[in-house]
């Protein structure tokens, strides 16, 4: 399989070569097997088991003390869709690297075990001890983003007062995450919508940057309200129309096949303009 | 060239951080005005995208006069220019960038381009075509989009190749009830079958407005305003449909394509039949 320079490209590795690679001596072709085990999603037993062994991983060290094979793996395992990795994943949430922490609470988020609601409240507040800052300004001490995400997602409602305070937080994704996150949490619609019209004034944002973060983050919560600000806010087509694509998801779940809401209707109609 | 046009000109060849270049092209790209065209043009080529999108918005309001220029840039190097040109031309609907678009929709590596190019085989401006040369126009746009419809990776092309199959079903004929039951069976099919939701639910939207309208006959079709190409437009997009037609045949030969050489000749002696 090997070619000369001993670099493979993506057509030559095979599911058994990635699993072979992912366990051997070459630190760079692990870090790729884990990426590709997770980018072309596959999900056999095997490969799950070479995974979740990675994420102990000692040998692979950034000079600032990073895991880059534990980072690959975690993401990788969300991407496979298997719930033995929930209680390694858990594990991963007390990890040193920041980054292995954030990839690991995304996993988590994509995986929808509730199991791990209460670590992922307790790194939320920081209170796992051994987990260092990230390592580049403004470094934050926890993947906040992402552990806000993940508990909106699962549902968590006993995190929402632990939430609350990061609606006001310095960074402004911090500040869209948590305000998505209560959207899925709050009980009633009416305090939900406040919380994705927050969403839609960062739509005016002056930075293309965040405007472009405010678009994933309304897409994945598919809040229909924001869809003409999407439709007309400055930024790519190609992200509105993903954004669209959440709320129209959203809509067609809500109505049987092939049924159409007159929200989804509305919704196809902007995208058909943004084409 | 009046004073208006030729201060908004100035303002986006002096414009000298990206915000003021985007207000500049914004401006001019809403004062409508033809005179504008080549400096639109050459702000698809600045490597500004919030500028790239006011000028195509601006080169589609000012439509059948920005052709032309379009159709050149295309023959340039810069390849995001292209594109843009592209999604333009797409917007235009104009019948001289058709064959154009055939090639974009089915062949681009950039997905925004083949997204533009699916959606703007739908909307061509079929109004203006004459009559044998329509048929073989919406028939080469019908194999196009189905082509992408069942071949393309990306959901957001294929959602685009729903778009244009649904506008050309409600464009073409009702002489034509064979193409129209093939769109009909690729939505189906589609409806069934696709693996992203947001494409089911856009085939949906266009299976029930299809279902919920019959065909009109071309005739009467109203065309909302003259088409303004020449003879020699028409002779050119002829020889360039019947070249591709050509290529796509050398395998499987069908039909006599010889016919729409003496639809040549005949639109080229008789220009008011354009």
């Amino acid at each position: 399989m090997d070619n000369e320079s001993g670099i493979q490209d993506d057509n030559q590795l095979t599911v058994e070569q990635a699993i072979a690679n992912l366990q051997g001596e070459d630190l760079g072709l692990r870090v790729y097997a884990a990426w590709w085990l997770g980018r072309f999603r596959v999900d056999a037993q095997e490969a799950i088991d070479v995974l979740i062994k990675a994420l102990e991983d000692e040998d692979d060290r950034t000079e600032v003390g990073g895991y880059p094979l534990r980072r690959n793996a975690a993401r990788a395992l969300g991407k496979l869709g298997d719930r033995r990795a929930v209680a390694p994943l858990m594990r991963a949430l007390e990890c040193s690297d920041f980054y292995v922490r954030e990839a690991a609470a995304q996993s988590l988020e994509m995986l929808g075990d509730l199991s791990c609601i209460p670590i992922l409240i307790e790194l939320l507040n920081n209170h796992v001890p051994g987990t260092l800052p990230a390592p580049e300004p403004p470094q934050l001490a926890q993947p906040f983003d992402s552990i806000l995400e993940a508990l909106g997602t699962l549902g968590a409602t006993d995190a929402i007062p632990y939430i609350l305070p990061f609606l006001d937080h310095f960074l402004p994704r911090i500040k869209y995450a948590a305000a998505r996150a209560m959207y899925q949490l709050a009980s009633d619609p009416y305090e939900a919508n406040k919380y994705g019209d927050r969403l839609i004034q960062e739509l005016s944002n002056k930075d293309l940057q965040l405007r472009r973060a405010v678009l994933a983050d309304l897409g994945a919560i598919g809040y229909l309200p924001a869809a003409e600000a999407i439709a007309s806010t400055l930024a790519e087509n190609s992200l509105k129309l993903i954004a669209l694509k959440g709320l129209l998801e959203k809509q067609l779940q809500q109505t049987t096949p092939p049924n159409l809401s007159s929200g989804a209707i509305k919704v196809m109609t902007l995208m058909d303009e943004l084409l | 060239m009046n004073a208006t046009l030729q201060s908004l000109i100035r303002a986006v060849e002096e414009a000298d951080s990206s915000t003021l270049l985007l207000e500049a092209v914004q401006n001019l790209a809403a004062a409508r005005l033809e005179g504008s065209v080549p400096t639109l043009i050459a702000a698809l080529g600045y490597n500004n995208p919030g500028a790239a999108v006011a000028a195509v918005d601006g080169l589609i309001q000012i439509g059948e006069p920005a052709v032309p220029a379009l159709l050149d840039q295309l023959d340039r190097h810069n390849y995001s220019a292209r594109a843009w040109a592209i999604r333009a031309l797409a917007g235009i609907g104009d019948p001289r960038g058709l064959v154009t678009l055939l090639g974009a929709a089915t062949a681009d590596f950039a997905l925004s381009v083949r997204r533009a190019a699916a959606r703007g085989l739908g909307a061509m401006k079929w109004h203006w075509f004459p009559d044998d040369l329509l048929e073989i126009a919406q028939e080469e746009a019908l194999e196009a989009l189905l082509f992408v419809a069942q071949q393309d990776e990306e959901w957001i092309v294929r959602y685009s190749a729903v778009v244009g199959l649904h506008c050309l079903a409600t464009a073409i004929s009702a002489n034509y009830v064979d193409w129209r039951s093939q769109i009909l069976a690729q939505l189906e099919q589609m409806a069934n079958s696709d693996d992203n939701w947001a494409v089911r639910g856009r085939v949906w939207m266009a299976q029930q407005q299809l279902l919920a309208t019959t065909a009109v006959p071309q005739t009467q079709l109203v065309a909302v305003q003259p088409s303004p190409l020449s003879a020699m437009d028409w002779h050119l997009i002829m020889e360039k449909l019947y070249e591709r037609r050509d290529q796509e045949r050398l395998v499987f030969p069908e039909g006599d394509p010889r016919r729409y050489r003496e639809l040549a000749v005949a639109i080229a002696q008789n220009p008011q039949n354009s």
